[in-house]
Parts: structure tokens; C-alpha cells; sequence
């Protein structure tokens, strides 16, 4: 009988170390690593989106010796534009929203995965390594063409 | 040993026996019918979703389906809204009267049958209509009919209604027996549903305040991040509350169904009070890739998260303990040879070890999901269905499939028809959803989408496809698993040898008595746990609703189905 209570004290006491483990290690992505999430950056009304810097122009643009800012608008169902060229090395900026429903902005094979929520501006940071071709996928049902919703980045 | 000390040690109050009145137990088994009918409605466009990513399009044969995600949306209602909740409907009212030995209240007995049915007519209609393809998780400013969200409200009533029922008997016992424990077996259901209770609120005010007003014109904008957050606030919760009816039949009645006893009445209830009060403050973590959130509010959250691992740890080891226990309890030697001695040939006891092996693969990926940076990954990637066909759709439904092999039986007399088969079925399900976890899992690290009628999609990647191919073998083995359960369960209710059922529910003892003085006793103060779930709930999300979220009402509806 105590001995299945030595057990249990045992096997939970293993448990916690475990989990405080993976706590540590989310924290040292997060502050040493420099791995972040979408944040809050900016709302706005989806109707005027078309008219709404930076979203009134849609596209790349240099920002810094080696910075890049994209700006991408979403509607169903498709991305403007669909075709992102970026130089691989630099810092990029992606910008998001959408103009009407929730849509998804995935780039196969990165970091890059947010939601773009109407009335809300998404942003993350990414530098791609090497140069090469990713897809961009609406990842978040957004209606019946929900599965042609794709755009490209190329890396170049 | 007084007489009432032994009576407060067992998990019910009167281990004689005791049986409902035939118009109660009546009630019960519809609704239990209703459930296990939403599960089998649901597989069907399960195998064509499975089939669909092996690049097979059997939609051709569901010619009255409008489109891939009408039959998504069915598929996601019926087995986790309807079928969740309508089993532990029955379930946990059954248990309370059991433990209590006491009858249930009649009029909300029906009051909660009649709310599930009409809720699920609403639902039916409005699906069926091609009225409402949102999916289950409704995100606005995609629009559905008002009946789909009244359809909901409505099961969410019946959920209400069935924990009022439990409250009072258990109030009405109380109020005769005011000194002793409440027997461990009530204890685990009222904080179960008193849980999805709390859990269920943000997402009723989600529904009636925004939802319902804005499909009738009379709120012309809604905030969909808010819709969201609402709807999430609710959404994580709902998971322990699929989860917790499985973990009450796991640790109370799989003991006796083994041949062992509850370990520890005090660990169980403790592992139950921290389900109540960690299960809800942690939704943020399903919005890790949202805009509008702070990452302070998703790090907090985070946290959270890990700590609600904990009750789950101490239910393997408990669980586990209990399950020794009986093997050596018929023989089992060394240290594994226990296993082997379990009684594998029992169809109840089978599928519920087999749902408990598949969650040890759930809580592996359920961890990988919480740490956000890693979620990063695989949010919204085939990994997801991947993870939780391992958790819901195994740990939870394997369980109640056990549960039903002498439920069954139990409610309507009949002896379980073909026992063999009922290991079959089992068997293939769990290895059918192995192959299926293994292949969503594969294709969702290299990027495959979710929510995809991948045969039709517009872009493809080669590495998607042997996932794809595991995806679609396995999801027609849990197919196949699936629908012998139904047969067996409809061959027992009408053609079930009359006689030769349980007598009983099998409940268990534990093998350390709850203590009638001392601290302890504090752990059936459901009142306190209530309001510290509360005061958490509040700390976790108060700073976000009240300081730092800025409403933005901009999004009328759209119908893009
Ligand atoms: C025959 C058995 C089953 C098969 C073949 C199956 C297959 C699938 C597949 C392939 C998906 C992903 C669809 C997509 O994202 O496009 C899916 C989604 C889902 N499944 Fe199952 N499933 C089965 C049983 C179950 C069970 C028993 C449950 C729960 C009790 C369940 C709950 C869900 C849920 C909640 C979703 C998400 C729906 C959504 O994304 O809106 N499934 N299923
Ligand atoms: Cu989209
Ligand atoms: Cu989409």
C-alpha cells in the first residue's frame, strides 16, 4: 500500500520536472532565440481595407539596407498579389488582412503561419535562408473555394 | 468499522444495488441513442474526408451534399457536439443517482432530452439545408442560418439542464445527510459538469449576444476576433469536458471491470478539482497565430496549459496503478506480466485500453501543440485532425464504445450480441486510427492544410502524398471499426437475448477510504472550487477584456457556401 504512494509521489514529482523542462525551453526560444508570435499590430475597417495604408499597396518594399516589407491583402479566395518575389537573406516584414472572411497565410516550409482576421492587421518577421520556391496557403476555411486559395513566395 | 464509515468509504452509498424507475431509465437511453446515432451519421463523410486526402473523391456518391465542407461541417456537429454530449448526458446523471441511490428529477430529465432533440432537429435542418457549412467551429464573419446557432444553443441547454438534475440530488441528499463525503462516484460527475458549465458560458454569451442577433439583421457588424476569442475562451475547456466523462469510467469503473480497486479516493478527487480549475483559463493557445492578442497574454496562457498537463499525468499513473492491480489480482507476474493477464476478451474493457494507448500518443502531441513556438509548425496543418483523432476521436470515443458494451445492455435488459465481434471492431478502429494519426501527422510537418477537399485543391506537394495514402487507408479502417459498433449496438437492442445483463453499474471500491475529519474534507466544498475556477478564469482573461482588447464591430456576414 505505501509503496504505491512512494510510487505516485514519485512518478508526478518526474512529471512536474518534465513540464518545468518544457516551460524552460519555450522561454529560451522565445527570449533568447528570438522566435515570435503574430502580436497585436493595428485594426482597421475590412470594407476600406483597399484604402488603408499600407494595404493601398499591395506588394514589396525595401525599408532598410536589408529589410523588406510585403504587404498582402486576402479576400475569397485569393491573395493580392498571389506572386511575392523577395531577395533570400534579407529581413522580411509580412503584413496581412483580410477583406473579408478569416483566411489563413501559411508559407510551406517556415516560421510563417497566421491568421489574417478581418478588422485586424497580422505581422511576423522572417529571413529565408536560401533561395527557393514556397507555397502560400489559405490554411483557415473561408467558403467553398477555400481549397484553390493559394499564392506563391519565391526567395530568389 | 461503524456502519456509516463503511458506507462513506465505498464509491457509492448503497452498494446493494439500486435501480432507476423504468420511465427514468427510459429517458436516459434516448438520449444515449441520439449520441451514438450522431457518431455513426458523422463517420460516413468521415471515410470520403479520409479518402479525399489519399486523392479519392467519393463525394459523387453523396449526391445530395452541396460540398465537401457541408459534409465537414456534419462530420465535426455530430461527432463532437452531439455525440460528446448527449453520451454524458446520460452518463453522468445515471452515475449521480447510482452513487446516491437516489432517483433523478423527472421533469428535468425530459426537459434536458426534449432540449437535446429539438436543438439537434435545428442542427439537422440547418446542415442538411446547406444552410450552415461553417464548420463546428463557426468562425464569424462566415454567416450561418439562425437555426444552426440556436441548434447549439439548445444542446448546450440540454448540457444545463442535466447538471441541474445532478445538483439537485445532490442537494436533496445533502440536505438528509449532512456530515457525510460525498460518495467519490457524484463527486467526479458534478465536477465534471460544473467544469463544462463555466467552460460553456463565454461561448453561450458568443452565440446570444453576437452570433444569433447578427444572423437575424438585428446587429448589422460583428467583431470577429472577439467571436473568436469567445468561442475559444469555451473551445479549449470543451476538450475536458469530452475527455473527463472518459476519465470518470477509467477511474472509477474499469477498476471493478479489471478486478482492482480505486487507488487513492483522495488523489481522484483532486485530479478532478484541478480539471475544474485549470481546464479554462487556457485558451489562448489555440489563437497562438492570431493578430490582436498580446504575446504576454499567449505566454500566460501557455503556462497554464502545462500546468492542466498535470491532472492528466497523475491519471496515467493512477489509472495504470489500478490496471496492475487487477492483472495481478488474476495471476499477472513481473513486471509487465500483468498486462498480458488484463482481460483482453472483454469488448468494454478492450476499447478502453486501446482508447487509453492511443492517449498516451494524444498527450505526446498535445504537448508539441502548447509550446507555441512549435506550434507555429503545425497550427492548422493535417497534424491537428492527426493529434485529436488520438484524444477525441480515440480516448474519448473508444471509451464511450466500451462504455456502451455494458451500457447497453444495462439500460435495456439485453444481453450484448456477438461478443467476438466486438473486438473486432475495436481492434480495427485502433489500428485504423494509428495508421490515420500517422499519416495526418506526416503530411502536416511538411505543410498540408486542414479544412481541404484536397482531391479538387488547386496546388499540391509530392510529400503530401504518402501521408495522404495513410490517411485514407486508416480512416477506412475506423470506418469499417465504426460501423460494426453500430451493428452490434442495434443488433443488441433489437434482437439482444432478453436477460443475462448487468444487474449494475460496475463501480468500483478504493483501496484508501476518504477521511470523515481534516483537511480533506475541504475537497467537497464545491462552492469554494467554483469560485477559485472563477477568480482564475478571471485573472486569465480579465486584462484582455477589459484592458487591452479594443472592440472593432466591422464585419457584416458573408455566405460564402
Ligand atoms: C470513421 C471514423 C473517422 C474518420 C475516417 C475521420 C476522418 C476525419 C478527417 C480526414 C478529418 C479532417 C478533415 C479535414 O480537415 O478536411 C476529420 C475531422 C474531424 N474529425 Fe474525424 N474521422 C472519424 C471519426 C471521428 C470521431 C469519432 C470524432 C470525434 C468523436 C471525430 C472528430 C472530428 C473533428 C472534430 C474534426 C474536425 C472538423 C473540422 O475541421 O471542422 N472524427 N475527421
Ligand atoms: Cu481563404
Ligand atoms: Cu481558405
Amino acid at each position: 500500500m505505501s509503496k504505491v504512494l512512494v510510487y505516485e509521489k514519485s512518478f508526478l514529482t518526474t512529471g512536474v520536472i518534465l513540464l518545468i523542462l518544457c516551460l524552460g525551453a519555450l522561454v529560451y526560444a522565445t527570449l533568447a532565440m528570438g522566435i515570435h508570435l503574430p502580436g497585436r499590430a493595428g485594426i482597421l475597417d475590412p470594407a476600406r481595407l483597399n484604402s488603408t495604408p499600407p494595404f493601398d499597396q499591395p506588394g514589396v518594399r525595401q525599408t532598410g539596407p536589408n529589410a523588406y516589407e510585403v504587404v498582402v491583402r486576402a479576400y475569397a479566395f485569393g491573395y493580392e498579389p498571389s506572386e511575392i518575389r523577395v531577395p533570400a537573406g534579407a529581413e522580411i516584414t509580412f503584413v496581412g488582412s483580410s477583406r473579408d472572411v478569416i483566411h489563413g497565410f501559411n508559407i510551406e516550409g517556415t516560421r510563417i503561419n497566421m491568421m489574417l482576421i478581418p478588422g485586424q492587421v497580422s505581422k511576423n518577421v522572417y529571413t529565408f535562408k536560401e533561395p527557393g520556391e514556397h507555397l502560400l496557403i489559405c490554411h483557415e476555411y473561408c467558403g467553398v473555394g477555400h481549397h484553390f486559395m493559394h499564392g506563391k513566395v519565391i526567395a530568389e | 468499522m461503524s456502519a456509516t464509515t463503511t458506507t462513506a468509504a465505498a464509491t457509492v452509498l448503497n452498494p446493494a444495488g439500486f435501480q432507476l424507475p423504468e420511465r427514468q431509465l427510459r429517458a436516459l437511453r434516448w438520449t444515449i441513442y441520439i449520441g451514438y446515432l450522431a457518431l455513426t451519421a458523422g463517420i460516413f463523410h468521415g471515410l470520403a474526408q479520409a479518402l479525399s486526402y489519399a486523392d479519392i473523391d467519393i463525394l459523387k456518391f453523396f449526391p445530395f451534399l452541396r460540398s465537401y465542407y457541408q459534409g465537414l461541417t456534419a462530420h465535426g456537429v455530430a461527432n463532437v457536439i452531439v455525440f460528446t454530449f448527449s453520451f454524458s448526458n446520460a452518463f453522468l446523471p445515471l452515475l449521480v443517482a447510482r452513487a446516491f441511490a437516489r432517483k433523478l428529477n423527472e421533469g428535468l430529465l425530459w426537459a434536458s432530452l426534449g432540449a437535446l432533440a429539438l436543438g439537434n432537429m435545428l442542427l439537422i435542418y440547418s446542415i442538411a439545408s446547406g444552410k450552415a457549412s461553417v464548420l463546428y467551429t463557426s468562425y464569424a464573419p462566415l454567416q450561418a442560418h439562425v437555426t444552426f446557432y440556436l441548434g447549439v444553443v439548445l444542446v448546450v441547454v440540454s448540457t444545463w439542464l442535466a447538471l441541474a438534475n445532478m445538483l439537485v440530488v445532490y442537494v436533496s441528499w445533502r440536505k438528509e445527510n449532512p456530515g457525510l463525503r460525498i460518495p467519490l462516484l457524484a463527486f467526479v460527475c458534478l465536477t465534471s459538469y460544473l467544469m463544462w458549465f463555466l467552460a460553456s458560458l463565454p461561448d453561450a454569451v458568443n452565440l446570444l449576444a453576437f452570433l444569433i442577433p447578427w444572423s437575424v439583421g438585428w446587429l448589422e457588424k460583428t467583431d470577429p476576433l472577439l467571436n473568436r476569442t469567445l468561442f475559444w475562451f469555451t473551445g479549449h475547456a470543451i476538450v475536458y469536458a469530452w475527455l473527463l466523462p472518459a476519465y470518470v469510467s477509467w477511474y472509477l469503473l474499469i477498476p471493478k471491470q479489471v478486478g482492482g480497486r480505486i487507488i487513492s479516493d483522495s488523489l481522484t478527487r483532486f485530479v478532478f478539482i484541478l480539471f475544474l480549475l485549470l481546464s479554462i483559463p487556457t485558451g489562448f493557445h489555440h489563437q497562438y497565430t492570431d493578430p490582436g492578442i498580446s504575446q504576454g497574454m499567449k505566454f500566460v496562457h501557455a503556462i497554464l496549459t502545462f500546468g492542466v498537463f498535470f491532472p492528466s499525468l497523475a491519471t496515467a499513473f493512477s489509472v495504470a496503478a489500478s490496471l496492475e492491480m487487477g492483472g495481478r489480482n488474476h495471476g499477472g507476474r513481473g513486471l509487465l506480466g500483468w498486462i498480458k493477464k488484463l482481460p483482453w476478451s472483454n469488448p468494454s474493457v478492450l476499447a478502453q485500453l486501446l482508447a487509453m494507448i492511443a492517449f498516451v500518443f494524444g498527450g505526446i502531441t498535445g504537448l508539441i501543440n502548447a509550446s507555441y513556438t512549435m506550434n507555429q509548425v503545425i497550427h492548422n496543418t493535417t497534424w491537428i485532425p492527426g493529434h485529436f483523432h488520438m484524444t477525441v476521436g480515440s480516448a474519448v470515443a473508444l471509451t464511450l464504445v466500451g462504455v456502451a458494451y455494458w451500457l447497453i445492455p444495462y439500460l435495456t435488459g439485453r444481453k450484448l450480441w456477438n461478443t467476438r465481434l466486438a473486438l473486432v471492431s475495436s481492434w480495427t478502429y485502433f489500428v485504423g486510427v494509428l495508421i490515420f494519426a500517422r499519416g495526418m501527422a506526416d503530411a502536416g510537418l511538411h505543410g498540408m492544410p486542414r479544412r481541404i477537399y484536397r482531391v479538387q485543391a488547386g496546388y499540391n506537394n509530392i510529400e503530401w502524398d504518402l501521408g495522404g495514402v495513410l490517411t485514407g487507408i486508416g480512416g477506412s479502417l475506423m470506418f469499417v471499426g465504426l460501423l460494426l459498433f453500430f451493428v452490434i449496438i442495434a443488433m443488441t437492442i433489437f434482437f439482444g437475448k432478453k436477460g443475462g445483463a448487468p444487474r449494475d453499474i460496475p463501480w468500483s471500491e478504493t483501496l484508501t477510504a476518504p477521511k470523515l475529519s481534516g483537511w480533506e474534507v475541504r475537497y467537497d466544498n464545491l462552492k469554494l472550487w467554483v469560485a477559485v475556477a472563477i477568480v482564475l478564469i478571471l485573472i486569465a482573461y480579465g486584462p484582455f477584456f477589459l484592458g487591452m482588447y479594443s472592440p472593432n464591430f466591422v464585419s457584416p456576414g458573408f455566405k460564402f457556401f
